[in-house]
């Protein structure tokens, strides 16, 4: 009996939460396609890494899936423009992470004309190694997850031997994102493609396709296109958040935990989300760079929450526009970039949805204000403690953090480790804004540092 | 009888061989202190406020007797103290400017008004990382008072959802500056006649949209100005304290009140 019950837990890694996963709204809304009517921002620091050096000028012709910014540096990546038209200006705007960037703005002029060798099929198995990676770099492929890392960068580590597994997270552990469930459920052929495209880079690995157990009609498809395929298999695993991170991905797959400081190229793992895997298929098989994404727009103050395929640079406004706007007789309270656990809270919805934006979800409470009403001392129950993915102590981290005492922050309790997944606040019963405050530590020991 | 006598002087031998020990070890570990150190120690405020870049008066007093630094490092200091330093290290009073903090904005609450419902951490950088916009203008004072948090001789103070200096405690020694995200607080001397309490670099329309308080770049102040001490750049005016000679004119002439009076 104790066997039986022993074999029929999944693997899985320490600590996490089970919020409220409100899926329900837009699970089973297949994909629509959303052209915008209205002009089209591209900021131009969309990733991580050094913002991308603009290549045209106000007044230029633009066409769709033409190169309006690239890459400035090694860690930068391209922008290319979403739809045909005028460039209007090259000037500051608001983007989600609030304070004005340089931004290109296209006036959009409706006809979406495609740029010459956009959508050119290819026979991806006679490329080499490097000429798949420069078509990745080419089209501006960066982590469609959330991260914005350039997936070029993250496809060419110091040692492509020793990579032992290739990940594709298809985990998506956020509350009420529900774009990477239908992408596998519809596209599950060309996310394999992608995967055995990326595999060619590295000789000795096997591709893994990582699912969380509540999306088993996703399983079901990854499993059908993988049936057969020597190098790539499906492993469903525990749903439980943070799952989709990349240190839970490695230690459910590859059973090892990284250590402090190490990338998952030292553990022999290269971890990408699916909608990357995908966009690596467009690139490389059919000549398209980043144009569209996959993107949810949900919460229980949305009147029809769906799955829509948006163009980067669509405002957010017209996104929740084409999902009925909110419903009558509720008021929007909480606006959020990506999911509750994660996401970023919008002043406004004039801002542009970029490359690793992946969900708008609109609620009619705002929770941080309700715990807010009810926050409390910390009790010292230590439950931040045991959910913690990472295993470090949010509870002393607050206070250090509280006292402003960053030594101790950075050196004694690992402080910079934290991933920001809010599984502690989640979990708070004296509701401590304890995410909140290890993000003011972490860009305050940063900005030390860089003096 | 003799028991007591033993015991005397068992404990009086070796009270004696201890505190020759002690005066061995005093001389064998004796560490040079400059005596200086301690005279300066006095005659700095002793708020350990952190204005002059170091750790605390201590560290500072320290510095000034090596030579790190000048003997006016504190800006805390008036100028009866510095003098008081530079005699006890021999040197010339270096001349010394006295500053102030001055916020440059004055949007209060009657002059503009709240954009979006902030919720969290009421700390004017916490606000600014959680990258909502609290205010109507991106560049005024959010009102959390991380600046009244950071002063030590309690000399700043929120007031309608600005934060207000008080010149008469206020001594230049330049925290609130350092913490203010939106960088609004500039140390400006203590004699100046007038200064630009407002930070936007927005265009004057979209200034007039948001703040009644905002400076709208209309250049009324570089036509009044008599000694050209006051420019306007990226629409915003600004007041060149080596020319100005405080008289006051472009104060009474801004439309906005954007220049104030000190």
């Amino acid at each position: 009996m104790k066997v039986k019950t022993v074999l029929m837990l999944r693997k899985t890694f320490q600590g996490g939460v089970h919020p409220a996963d409100g899926k329900e709204f837009a699970r089973n809304e297949p994909y629509r396609t959303y052209l915008p009517k209205g002009d089209l921002v591209f900021p131009l620091n969309q990733h991580i890494g050094k913002p991308a050096r603009p290549v045209v000028q106000k007044g230029d012709t633009v066409l769709a899936g033409q190169l309006l910014a690239e890459a400035d540096g090694f860690v930068s990546a391209n922008i290319v423009s979403s739809c045909s038209g005028r460039v209007k200006a090259v000037e500051n705007r608001k983007t989600v992470a609030g304070p004005s960037v340089p931004c290109i703005v296209v006036e959009n002029d409706g006809n979406y004309t495609l740029a010459e060798g956009v959508g050119r099929e290819t026979d991806a198995s006679v490329l080499t190694g490097s000429e798949i990676l420069d078509k990745i770099k080419a089209a501006g492929i960066i982590g469609l997850g959330g991260a914005g890392f350039p997936t070029h960068v993250k496809l060419a580590p110091k040692n492509p031997q020793e990579i032992e597994y290739v990940i594709a997270n298809g985990a998506e552990c956020e509350p009420y994102i529900t774009c990477d469930d239908q992408l596998m459920r519809t596209r599950a052929g060309e996310i394999v493609e992608g995967l055995k495209i990326m595999l060619r880079l590295f000789p000795n690995a096997k591709g893994v396709i990582l699912i969380e157990e509540n999306k088993p009609e996703a399983i079901k498809a990854m499993e059908q296109a993988c049936a057969g395929q020597e190098k790539v298999c499906v492993r469903a695993v525990h749903t439980k958040y943070p799952q989709g991170g990349e240190r839970s991905v490695i230690s459910v797959v590859a059973g090892k935990h990284l250590k402090l400081g190490m990338l998952p190229a030292d553990a022999g793992c290269v971890v990408d989300n699916v909608a990357t895997v995908h966009a690596v298929y467009r690139a490389v098989c059919r000549s398209e760079p980043v144009m569209e994404r996959g993107f949810t727009v949900s919460g229980d103050a949305v009147k029809s929450p769906c799955n829509l395929m948006v163009r980067i640079g669509t405002s957010f406004e017209e996104v929740l526009n084409e999902a009925g706007g909110i419903r009558e007789g509720v008021k929007a309270r909480k606006m959020l970039c990506g999911g509750p656990m994660m996401g970023i809270a919008l002043a406004s919805l004039d801002v542009p949805v970029c490359k690793n934006n992946n969900a708008l979800t609109v609620l009619c409470t705002d929770p941080v204000a309700e715990a807010e009403k009810v926050q409390t001392a910390c009790l010292r129950c230590g439950r931040c403690n045991q959910v913690c993915p990472l295993g470090l102590t949010p509870q002393m981290m607050a206070a250090a953090a509280e006292k402003k005492n960053y030594e101790r922050y950075e050196k004694k309790l690992y402080g910079l480790e934290c991933i920001a997944c809010g599984s502690c606040t989640y979990i708070c019963p004296a509701k401590r804004p304890l995410m909140q405050l290890f993000k003011q530590a972490k860009a305050e020991i940063m900005a030390a540092k860089r003096k | 009888m003799q028991g007591i006598v033993i015991a005397t002087l068992i404990v009086g031998v070796i009270g004696l061989l201890i505190g020759a020990a002690l005066v061995a070890a005093g001389k064998k570990f004796y560490v040079e202190i400059d005596e200086r150190e301690a005279l300066v120690r006095e005659c700095l405020p002793g708020n350990n406020c952190g204005g002059c870049g170091r750790a605390g008066c201590d560290a500072a007093a320290a510095a000034i007797v090596k030579g790190e630094a000048g003997v006016n490092v504190c800006p805390v200091c008036d100028e009866k103290a510095i003098e008081k330093i530079s005699a006890i290290m021999g040197v010339d009073g270096a001349e010394t400017v006295k500053r102030r903090a001055f916020v440059r904005c004055a949007g209060t609450c009657d002059k503009t008004s709240v954009k979006c419902n902030y919720v969290g951490i009421h700390d004017c950088r916490s606000a600014v990382l959680s990258g909502l916009s609290v205010w109507q203008c991106d560049y005024g004072c959010l009102g959390f008072g991380s600046c009244v948090e950071a002063c030590a001789f309690d000399a700043i103070h929120m007031k309608d959802g600005a934060a207000v200096v008080d010149p008469e405690k206020c001594t230049g020694c330049g925290r609130c500056a350092a913490v203010c995200p939106k960088n609004l607080i500039e140390l400006i001397r203590s004699d100046a006649g007038t200064a630009v309490a407002c930070s936007s670099h927005a265009r004057g329309p979209e200034v007039k949209k948001v703040c009644a308080a905002g400076c709208i770049g209309c250049k009324l102040c570089t036509k009044q100005c008599e000694a050209e001490a006051v420019s306007v750049e990226g629409n915003l005016a600004h007041i060149d304290y080596e020319k100005c000679t405080g008289c006051g004119k472009c104060a009474e002439k801004c439309p906005a009140k954007a220049i104030v009076r000190l």
